[in-house]
């Protein structure tokens, strides 16, 4: 009998703490999915970054670390110089990636270090209860905005993709969402196509990942994938942001 | 016979992490060590190993942290302001117990400060800098061969306890240049160990962390790292006596200002003082029993140091005679001259 589903190797058979809905969990299974299909699990080491994924580490069946706030890509830097044989990726939040750690992910993303990161994006700092992230968009509600985030005294959704797609060092960019079955399969391709650019020594890519969060966007998950098929994607444009070409 | 080289603080400690088989250098310009940036961005290229300007203190400490997670033999250095930029990562090195080399070439501060040397980080070196309870291992050579001894050894002390050590010089021990042998070349293969990650081909998945939830299990790490920090104190003490047999004036400095202080010890003894000298090697531990004997039957001990009075704290815990101790130094990047050291000791 074949088997056609099965959980992956690369994914630790226990219960995740994510909330009910919760786009993490679809994102840890996709990794998982590709790097046994690339056959890779037993030279992957994980950067698990400070947020809700933060225990990321004990979900995936590799070997994984923790940075501090922010600084995965400069850790993942240090890791993949000292063994660039070895399979590296980081995987960051909003918060993480796009506000604290805004130095280290273009430093490392300049300089085309060999490495894939996964960003999480569901524009609420989650892990502290709900607050206003950089990629919160004009309006909503959060923690420390409670009015609507306000353009004029917070600024705009910061947009990594297109903030990093000018550097020549930055080899892919990708932008998906978890909202449905077929835009998880798309994103599944884009993480499988940002993994082999790295094993083919191609340079720094970035796989943007737009996550449901229904727990502090008070909404239902049915309503939290609508949200983002109606609203997000309005502010953070689903599609290639930037094409590899092999070189 | 081996051969002398003349070189200053600054590359001594570069080439001697080289030789010590340090393979990942991580830094960030800042005066007064930019000579350390400029040699290893050459020398690494010439042993196979990597050389990265980071884009902050806070990256340079980050990428410190992922080579040395590997099993690697990994260092940075910067001076004052670098050093405080870099004190999250070094309190998750301590938390995750990586070893690592860190060197501070300090100079006056709070503050952007000026470039002059300074002693002032002591406070931040020897008392914790980040946050947690951690502790590093602190080595303050006073002169440029010290600084490629107690480097080059840094490492495997680290490694033995897996923790961080830092080399706290100050800026003009790291502009002088002096005569050095240095020692061979060590060939290191990396740490085989049973927690550094590199895949987990042949074994189970390792996670190396600092996020410890769930009642106890953090007291329970930090309790292990207590009694490892206890087996460094007992083991890992360094410290050095000068004329102090039949002191009754004893003179006590660590770094650059011991050597001051020598000096004026030799002056004070032609004065017909019977001065001495103690000198800490290793600021933590810090060599409080030895201290404490040395200093029993003196009549006055005077603490110098180049800040406004830091290692003098701990000097007064270490004695039984607190009340005879006082404090002679200058800050912010000001020196005190071996005349002035002896006018206040006699």
């Amino acid at each position: 009998m074949k088997t056609l589903y099965k959980k992956p190797e690369s994914l630790n058979d226990i219960v995740t703490h994510y909330c009910p809905g919760c786009g993490h969990g679809i994102v840890h299974r996709l990794i998982a999915e590709v790097i046994d299909e690339l056959n890779i699990r037993e030279k992957t080491i994980g950067v698990a970054p400070v947020g809700c994924a933060v225990l990321a580490y004990n979900y995936f069946n590799f070997d994984v670390t923790e940075a501090a706030h922010g600084r995965a890509p400069a850790v993942a830097t240090g890791i993949k110089r000292a063994l660039p044989d070895n399979f590296v990726f980081s995987y960051q939040g909003d918060g993480d990636l796009a506000a604290i750690g805004t130095g280290e992910i273009i430093h490392a993303a300049n300089r085309s270090e060999n490495i894939s990161v996964v960003f999480v994006n569901n524009t609420v700092y989650g892990m502290t209860g709900g607050q206003m992230a950089p990629t919160t968009l004009v309006g909503q509600k959060t923690l420390t905005s409670p009015g609507g985030r306000s353009s004029c005294t917070a600024g705009n959704p910061v947009k990594v993709c297109e903030l990093l797609a000018p550097l020549e060092g930055v080899k892919y960019l990708y932008r998906g969402a978890v909202s449905s079955p077929s835009k998880i399969n798309t994103v599944k391709k884009a993480i499988k196509q940002s993994f082999e650019i790295q094993l083919a020594g191609g340079g720094f890519s970035l796989v943007e990942i737009l996550a449901q969060c229904p727990t502090y966007w008070g909404m239902t998950p049915c309503e939290s994938v609508k949200h983002i098929e109606t609203e997000l994607v309005k502010t953070f444009p689903l599609g290639e942001i930037k094409k590899w070409k092999k070189e | 016979m081996k051969n002398k080289e003349l070189v200053c603080g600054n590359i001594a400690f570069s080439e001697a992490a080289i030789r010590g088989g340090c393979r990942y250098y991580y830094g960030y310009p800042i005066t007064p060590q930019n000579e350390v940036t400029s040699y290893m961005s050459s020398r690494m290229d010439e042993v196979g190993g990597v050389f990265l300007q980071a884009e902050s203190e806070i990256a340079s400490i980050n990428m410190v942290f992922g080579a040395a997670l590997t099993g690697a033999r990994a260092m940075t250095s910067s001076s004052s302001p670098g050093i405080s930029l870099m004190q999250e990562g070094i309190s998750y090195l301590a938390a995750c117990e990586l070893p690592a080399v860190i060197a501070n070439v300090m100079r006056g501060g709070p503050g952007l400060g000026n470039i002059a040397p300074a002693q002032s980080d002591y406070f931040q070196a020897v008392k914790g800098g980040g946050h947690g309870d951690y502790r590093l291992i602190v080595y303050a050579p006073s002169t440029v061969q010290e600084v490629v001894d107690y480097t080059y050894k840094s490492f495997s002390v680290a490694e033995k306890y897996r923790m961080q050590v830092m080399i706290l010089m100050d800026g003009l021990l790291g502009q002088m240049m002096e005569p050095v042998v240095f020692p061979e070349m060590v060939e290191f293969k990396g740490i085989k160990s049973d927690w550094s990650i590199t895949g987990c081909k042949g074994r189970a998945p390792r996670l190396v962390r600092s996020l410890f939830l769930g009642r106890g299990v953090l007291e329970d790490h930090n309790k292990k790292l207590q009694e490892k920090y206890k087996k460094a104190e007992e083991t890992e003490l360094k410290y050095e006596t000068y004329k102090t047999e039949d002191a009754e004036v004893l003179l006590t400095s660590f770094g650059i200002c011991a050597r001051f202080c020598r000096k004026a010890v030799d002056l004070l003894r032609e004065k017909g003082v019977a001065a001495g000298l103690f000198r800490p090697v290793t600021l933590w531990p810090f060599p409080g029993d030895k201290l404490f004997k040395v200093a029993e039957n003196v009549k006055k001990i005077v603490c110098v140091e180049m800040n406004a009075g830091q290692m003098v704290e701990d000097v007064r815990l270490s004695v039984s005679n607190p009340e005879k101790v006082s404090f002679f130094g200058r800050t912010g990047g000001g020196i005190p001259s071996v005349s002035k050291i002896v006018e206040f000791a006699k």
